[in-house]
């Protein structure tokens, strides 16, 4: 079987990706040794809470020049929600902060006069042809909850969701790199679908 | 467009929905994970877990049923009930919930809130509130201790002094209206609702599938808990979706199809 390596870097709720995996048949493990990791057929990189905390823990256990020589080498990257943000050049949640800049683009506060956090289900909108969206539909719902968004070029953008005005990406990747700004493991069927396309990748 | 979320909330007592539930042609189902896990299918948006006893010694056995939810679960899980301190949210956390609900305890130490979202993030952050609606009906109060006792605050003071703390949600339950089928609070939703810019969730008096379309046309509410309206197979979760859709309420439905 595959190799996944869930990362742990002390930022949340690492079981329920874990949990989603393992209703698709497939174990991981949850880790943040460098050699597991390093050995790994592919990478998840969780997360909920603030882009400089993340950052923060991504650099005191090592993880950020080894996260990026993995993506480097072609292993699949799937980032979620504060996970997906840190995969970009910068972040602006409390201060300014570097990403993992394997994507290009930036985090930045989403600004609407819709309530903040963006919580619930909202529907995706598909931007270009992706695996990851391989099993996706116009409209299908997914669980949102954050109060930043990322803002990237369109060759990047693999699927957005509206809020209010503002157009949020939902799905952002290149090649290895995939990040999903809502939450698949807790986003009922449609989620377990973005999940099963990504195992058929690795 | 984000829709409008549907929240059953299971009242557990000693590891046991209480009353339990009676879906037509069903056995009564006393497991929260198993009740959870039908309304789920029925296509709930969440899920909410009310420890009624919260006592020391049942700890254990609302964390292991927190921890088989989060296994069987892939819609998020509130957990609320009992909750005082910031161990009380990261022993919670880290069974598997993904957002943990307090009451009285913000009220006695409001830092909670803020201690809790500087912590674990915002979105994790629920603030229960109890109110009633005073004697001279200007404003409301609010209550704590399941009702017992009058905090000595106002409503709308207190729900935006939780938004400036850090709370990521609010969930409102009206004191007036719950247990009365009668539908929701739409008024006092109103006040809190037009004064914080966080999600709301109605709470309290949930009759009837009609309730829920009401407090939506009438209210900004994000989402609507119920407790009793499915307990006897009155309804389900789909109708209720279909009826809001129905009234161009925006909804999520299940596309009936599988991998």
């Amino acid at each position: 079987m595959k190799k996944i390596v869930i990362i742990d870097y002390n930022i949340g709720n690492l079981q329920s990706v874990q949990a989603a995996f393992l209703r698709l048949g497939q174990e991981t493990v949850i880790s943040r040794d460098l050699e597991e990791i390093r050995k790994a057929d592919a990478l998840i990189l969780p997360g909920v809470g603030a882009f400089p905390t993340a950052m923060n823990n991504l650099k005191k256990f090592n993880l950020i020049e080894l996260i990026q020589e993995r993506a480097a080498a072609g292993i699949p990257i799937l980032g979620i929600c504060l996970g997906m943000q840190v995969l970009f050049e910068k972040g602006y949640e409390i201060e300014e902060r570097q990403g993992l800049g394997l994507l290009k683009g930036e985090v930045i506060p989403i600004k609407t006069n819709e309530k903040i956090p963006h919580m619930g289900w909202n529907q995706l909108n598909l931007a270009k042809a992706s695996p990851t969206t391989h099993y996706l539909s116009d409209n299908d719902e997914v669980y949102f909850v954050h109060s930043y968004q990322a803002t990237c070029p369109d060759d990047e953008l693999i699927a957005y969701t509206t809020y209010g005005e503002v157009k949020i990406p939902a799905i952002v990747g290149k090649n290895n790199v995939i990040g999903c700004q809502f939450h698949p493991e807790k986003s009922g069927e449609i989620g377990r679908k973005v999940l099963k396309a990504f195992l058929e990748e690795i | 467009m984000l829709t409008k979320r549907i929240i059953p909330c299971l009242d557990i007592k000693n590891g046991k929905v209480v009353k339990g539930i009676n879906f037509v042609g069903l056995r009564e189902i006393g497991d929260p994970v198993e009740l959870a896990k039908i309304y789920e299918e029925q296509c709930a948006d969440e899920i909410v877990f009310l420890d009624i006893t919260a006592s020391f010694e049942e700890r254990e056995i609302i964390g292991e049923l927190i921890g088989r939810a989060a296994r069987e679960l892939s819609i998020p899980l509130t957990v609320g009930g009992g909750i005082r301190s910031i161990d009380d949210f990261r022993r919670i956390l880290a069974r598997g919930a993904d957002k943990v609900s307090v009451n009285s305890a913000a009220i006695e130490n409001p830092e909670l809130i803020r201690q809790a979202a500087n912590e674990f993030g915002v979105q994790c952050v629920v603030v229960a509130i109890d109110a009633k609606k005073r004697a001279d009906h200007r404003g409301y109060d609010v209550y704590i201790k399941g009702g017992r006792e009058n905090a000595g605050l106002d409503l709308v003071d207190w729900a935006k002094k939780c938004e400036r703390l850090g709370a990521g949600e609010i969930l409102l339950t009206s004191m007036d209206k719950d247990g009365t089928k009668t539908g929701y609070d739409l008024e006092m939703l109103n006040d809190v609702c037009t004064a914080v810019n966080i999600p709301v969730v109605a709470s309290g008096g949930c009759g009837k599938i009609s309730d829920i379309v009401e407090v939506f046309q009438n209210t900004r509410s994000d989402a609507a808990l119920f407790a009793s309206l499915f307990h006897y197979g009155e309804a389900t979760v789909d109708e209720v979706k279909d009826e809001l859709i129905k009234n161009n309420i925006p909804a999520r439905i299940i596309k009936k199809e599988t991998l």
